[in-house]
């Protein structure tokens, strides 16, 4: 898995679409999770983890490896799905999400869960530490990148800013922030929780190589990505997505952030899902 | 080296940092903005590639640390003492403590010893904090020599170090026999009464042992420089031997010292005991021997609680 592959696009949008209904399958079997923030990522994390982290499965503490942090650490189902599928874990453990002693913890947990490089939960951390596995990589003189999904909700976090001013600092070349920018936090809008302005201008007061892309358009991804950072500064994209992407009653809905599934929320959502396949 | 020639606890943390970076190739320094009080700058000088000031911005510091230890590096994150257990603590349970990463807060200007600066830079919850804190190892050295010793064996240990220091000058003593992580040092024995002490009060509790001997009382002294894990069978033996404990912190009297050996005693042997600490009130500006005596840290404190109990003991 060392050689990054580029697999097509239809077959990566037939995988978002399975790992959606993964993530939904395991909410409703746990009867808690987070689906809004996990399926709005669904495409960030697949185009990270099929084209871009230099990985290997059956070796996840290779030295070697990119690191990956998922600083929003309640999206923890998408991020299972995918290291399942990628062969970090069985993908019957997905069953057990949330269960007493199950390796798979709410939020990600590095010393329980193959291929997860950095506990995560408690928000707006995510990113210093990428600054420091990112530092560590240049003393010791390796090539490694480091990459960190935020969401635009943790971005109230103020420590986000020490971070940024940092990175800025440091020069951290090898350091790549992607914000899932879905506009919604748990108790609403951000625009009306607590309004970022543009989050684009912010990082480039903050010294940082700034791009944006539809964050749900894997060619848009593919094409982005992989060539970050680039030049000699951390770089940050602005993914924008939809909060709970792909079930028709979640897509923008703040109360979907954490809410648990009844039996008819599970059927209308897997039907959901399974249109969308159907009209393709 | 001779035994009175006191320096202050961060100057020998300071030097002794950069004697170990030559040993420690993994060994990192962070610090925020205070390398010049913490002594961290030393190390700085010596290694500038090795040390990320990283500002007046303790929380990010410490999340820095946690990513630098999970990248195979050894960081010491450096900074007051009532910063780690307040402003950088959901940072240090969740990205240190919870994922047992090994990272060293060292905790400069620890209890009362920032004495002029006030209550805003005194630390005395800290213990408290660490203490209740899952896979935190709390190390509070009393001298120079225990200063280095447990610096070094912090970098030994695998997992997350809590290093509590002080600004003040501390005598250097030597290590009867060899010094070991979580095993207590019989500074003195005696069987009349135990006097337990942590961290920097320690030359005040061998004074106060001096003092009890003259009035023919022999206490036995125990150094817990581990604060966690506690020398449970140390601290239990000299319940047994002496039948009567004073613990000796400087530091708040809730959540410390006092209570871990209050709680352990309580489930293998109750005992009389005095807790020497400060009673639940912030600290406030003043000379370090004034502020000892007013928060009853004192070797004199010390000795009367110890004559309290002797004197119950021998109704």
């Amino acid at each position: 898995m060392d050689a990054v592959v580029f697999p097509d696009i239809e077959q990566l949008q037939s995988e978002a679409r399975e790992l959606r209904r993964m993530v939904i399958d395991m909410a409703y079997r746990a009867g808690s999770g987070h689906c809004g923030g996990s399926l709005s990522c669904a495409e960030i994390l697949l185009t990270l983890y099929r084209c871009v982290l230099k990985v290997r499965p059956a070796e996840p503490n290779w030295p070697d490896r990119d690191r990956f942090i998922l600083s929003k650490g309640h999206a923890a189902p998408m991020l299972y799905a995918v290291l399942a599928r990628l062969g970090f874990f069985p993908v019957e453990w997905l069953g057990t999400l949330r269960q007493l002693g199950s390796p798979l913890q709410g939020h990600p947990d590095m010393c329980k869960t193959p291929g997860i490089d950095m506990s995560t939960g408690s928000l707006g951390m995510g990113l210093s530490a990428g600054i420091g596995m990112a530092w560590s990589a240049r003393l010791q003189g390796k090539s490694w990148r480091v990459f960190v999904l935020v969401g635009d909700g943790e971005l109230n976090e103020g420590q986000n800013w020490e971070a940024a001013m940092l990175a800025s600092k440091l020069a951290l070349s090898n350091l790549v922030l992607i914000v899932d920018l879905n506009q919604v936090q748990l108790d609403g809008p951000t625009s009306v929780v607590m309004p970022l302005g543009s989050v684009s201008d912010k990082f480039r007061a903050f010294g940082w190589s700034v791009r944006e892309c539809n964050g749900h358009s894997l060619a848009d991804l593919i094409r982005v990505i992989p060539v970050l950072p680039g030049g000699n500064q951390p770089a940050v994209l602005i993914a924008r997505t939809v909060k709970g992407k792909g079930v028709s009653f979640m897509e923008g809905d703040h109360r979907w952030h954490g809410a648990p599934l009844t039996l008819e929320d599970y059927r209308t959502a897997i039907a959901d899902l399974e249109e969308i396949i159907r009209e393709r | 080296m001779s035994g009175n020639s006191n320096l202050p606890m961060r100057r020998v943390f300071g030097d002794h940092l950069v004697q170990l970076g030559e040993r420690y190739p993994e060994l990192v320094v962070l610090d925020a903005d205070v390398s010049s009080s913490t002594q961290t700058r030393l190390f700085a000088d010596m290694y500038p590639q090795r040390f990320i000031n990283c500002g007046i911005a303790e929380a990010n510091m410490v999340s820095v640390a946690a990513g630098i230890a999970a990248a195979g590096l050894h960081p010491v994150a450096s900074t007051f003492a009532c910063l780690p257990a307040t402003r950088a603590l959901d940072q240090i349970r969740s990205q240190v403590a919870y994922p047992r990463l090994p990272v060293v807060l060292a905790g400069g200007y620890s209890g009362l010893s920032d004495f002029a600066d006030g209550a805003s830079h005194q630390s005395i919850e800290d213990l408290a904090v660490f203490a209740a804190m899952p896979n935190m190892t709390v190390l509070c050295p009393g001298d120079a020599t225990e200063t280095e010793l447990a610096l070094e064996a912090a970098l030994q240990q695998h997992g997350p170090v809590y290093l509590r220091l002080s600004r003040a000058e501390v005598p250097r003593l030597p290590v009867p026999g060899r010094f070991a992580l979580g095993k207590a040092i019989i500074r003195r024995d005696g069987s009349d009464v135990a006097l337990l002490s942590t961290g920097q009060i320690l030359e005040c509790t061998l004074e106060a042992a001096d003092l009890l001997e003259k009035e023919g009382i022999h206490p036995r002294v125990l150094d817990l420089h581990t604060l966690k894990p506690l020398d449970e069978q140390s601290v239990v033996q000299a319940a047994v031997d002496c039948g009567a404990i004073v613990t000796c912190e400087e530091s708040s009297l809730i959540g410390g010292l006092g209570s871990l050996v209050a709680v352990l005693l309580a489930r293998t042997r109750p005992t009389p005991m005095a807790i020497v600490g400060i009673a639940d009130r912030f600290g406030q500006s003043g000379a370090y021997p004034d502020l000892r005596g007013e928060y009853g840290l004192s070797a004199c404190h010390i000795r009367a609680a110890a004559l309290e109990l002797v004197r119950r003991k021998e109704w």
